[in-house]
């Protein structure tokens, strides 16, 4: 049986399809049989980060309807093990996406993998409640912004009690993932603290993800930035991935980065 | 033979609901106050039925209470009734086709002596319900009143009338609790008891109950506590940071709650028609 785990946030451009394709990815080097799978129909960003786009043939909505068996659609990554991805589709709209389809795919699924990472759309209307449904975990995307920790809020009501966990009067887990970290902004009371974040939601903190160039990098370059094991970015995700397995690593990248010698040298 | 089916029953009801306590009338500002009200807690008053009571009402010249009752409609509420009467406004009542109801359950003249401390409490010990305590001083007021004025029997009326209410208000409902957050868009109605919640209440969110509202982590959204107009019901949360707190339909917003016990343990009570916010522990 898989672990089902939904990547989710409610607003929208908050780093969901980053972190899902980090964290599946790192699941997946860890040795767990992994599949990502993109909720987003009709916008279709997973397989350009993790740059398949061009092996995209069939996608979720045609095994829905049984245009496609899995087999046939779900593209394997050609630098990790164990690691698949479920594409959306481009062309249809948000509704071709049922329940009953969705539970089919994920009950086959789960057969097979260890892990289902579901990459949420954004929002809390269908789509996104449609992503966190069948869910065993939350990872809950968040921006030290006010709007992005209340529509994050907002989620995790929906979560525990639209979820088919919620029906069923069981708890879904729910771990907190602040991303774009910028700790100078903080400083400058631009942004909230992790602190902050934390007592407002007032769940788990699985890791902090500081803003880098190195996420923008690595999209265009469509490989996920947790493979750029010399960025923070890449750091912060391998991090997260060891806590979803009970290590205890320390939160990292909270604090200004002190310059190097060198880097003053430079004036930088 | 034909058996023809019973059409209807007729029973007896209470109905709870909420009360336009009319002051001022007419009034340039009073449809655009009436708006704001409701929409500070649309939860609360969108679409209610409402009733007019005009037990602090006495105008000086002739009532257009059509008017009024149009007003009413504008805002979102839905007049089913006018309350407490006046003999000299009667006619114009009835003009509007609502019924006039019999006076509101206490008048000054019988309402218990607010000084007299000792006794309340005493009494408030040991029944543990601050409405039933009310309820029984105001019949002991009223019947010493009435000793004065008027025949025995009807005092002794007064007394047996207000003995069934008592005993209907004993009944115990069990709290309900809630363990879990409750977050932005999410709504808690503990109906006919008290609510108690454990974990915090996030902005955006609303927590409602007939009785008290006890939360024991953060209040940041909405609490309303006696919304069926019981004004005894309290509001306790371990940390005030609430958008509004409301007890029978009296309520403040937060600008007005910050500089009072905010962020801490606080005790919300009504009191005097006014909310009274205060620190638990800050003796
Ligand atoms: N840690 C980071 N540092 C810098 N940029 C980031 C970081 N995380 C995400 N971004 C950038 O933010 C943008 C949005 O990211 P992403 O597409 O992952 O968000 P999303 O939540 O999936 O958006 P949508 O709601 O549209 O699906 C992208 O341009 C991405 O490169
Ligand atoms: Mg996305």
């Amino acid at each position: 049986m898989a672990k089902i785990i939904v990547v989710t946030s409610g607003k929208g451009g908050v780093g969901k399809t980053t972190t899902s394709a980090s964290i599946g990815t790192g699941l997946a080097q860890r040795g767990h049989k992994t599949v990502i799978i993109d909720f987003d129909v009709g916008l279709r960003n997973l397989d350009l980060i993790m740059g398949c786009e061009r092996r995209v043939v069939y996608d979720f909505v045609n095994v829905i309807n049984g245009e496609s068996n899995l087999k046939q659609t779900l593209i394997k990554d050609k630098r990790v093990d164990n690691l698949y991805i479920l594409p959306a589709s481009q062309t249809r709209d948000k509704d071709a996406l049922s329940q009953e389809g969705v539970e089919k795919v994920l009950d086959e699924l789960s057969e097979d993998f260890d892990f289902i990472v579901c990459d949420s759309p954004a929002g809390i209307e269908r789509g996104a409640q449609m992503a966190l449904y069948f869910a065993d975990m939350a990872i809950v995307v968040t921006n030290p912004e006010v709007s992005s920790v209340r529509d994050s809020d907002r989620i995790l009501g929906i979560l525990q009690s639209k979820s088919r966990k919620a029906e069923k009067g069981e708890v879904v887990e729910e771990k907190l993932l602040v991303t774009r970290y910028n700790p100078e902004r903080v400083e400058e009371g631009e942004m909230l603290s992790v602190e902050d974040v934390k007592e407002i939601l007032a769940i788990e903190l699985l890791g902090v993800i500081p803003e880098s160039e190195a996420v923008l990098k690595a999209s265009n370059q469509g490989s996920p930035v947790i493979l750029d094991d010399e960025s923070n970015s890449g750091k912060a995700y391998s991090d997260a991935v060891g806590r979803l397995f009970g290590e205890e690593i320390e939160h990292r990248f909270l604090e200004i980065e002190k310059k190097g010698f060198f880097k003053r040298l430079m004036g930088a | 033979m034909s058996v023809s089916e019973v059409c209807f029953q007729l029973k007896g009801s209470n109905i709870t609901s909420i009360v336009l306590e009319l002051k001022n009338y007419p009034s340039s500002d009073f449809l655009n106050q009436l708006q704001n009200k409701v929409s500070q807690a649309p939860q609360l008053f969108a679409d209610s039925a409402v009733v007019i009571s005009l037990e602090k009402f006495s105008p000086d010249s002739a009532v257009d209470f059509h008017a009024l009752i149009s007003d009413c409609f504008e805002a979102g509420l839905h007049p089913m009734a006018f309350r407490a009467v006046a003999d000299e406004l009667l006619d114009a009542v009835k003009q509007t086709g609502l019924p006039a109801l019999p006076g509101a359950a206490r008048s000054a003249s019988v309402q218990a002596p607010e000084e007299d401390n000792s006794v309340q409490d005493q009494t408030s010990a040991a029944v543990g319900d601050g409405e039933q305590v009310e309820m029984s001083l105001e019949a002991t007021a009223e019947v010493s009143e009435q000793d004065l004025t008027a025949s025995e029997p009807e005092a002794v009326k007064t007394i047996i009338e207000t003995r069934v209410e008592i005993q209907e208000k004993l009944v115990h409902r069990p709290a309900k609790i809630i363990e879990r957050p409750v977050r932005g868009g999410q709504q808690i109605y503990a109906e006919g008891c008290d609510l108690i919640v454990l974990a915090q209440v996030s902005e955006g969110a609303e927590v409602l109950a007939d009785g008290n509202v006890h939360i024991y982590a953060p209040l940041r959204g909405r609490a309303l506590a006696g919304v069926k107009g019981d004004s005894n019901a309290r509001i306790f949360c371990q940390q005030l940071e609430a958008e509004l707190v409301s007890i029978a339909g009296i309520f403040i917003l937060s600008d007005e709650l910050k500089d009072k016990a905010w962020k801490q343990t606080a005790h919300i009570q009504l009191k005097d028609e006014r909310l009274e916010i205060a620190k638990i522990n800050d003796k």
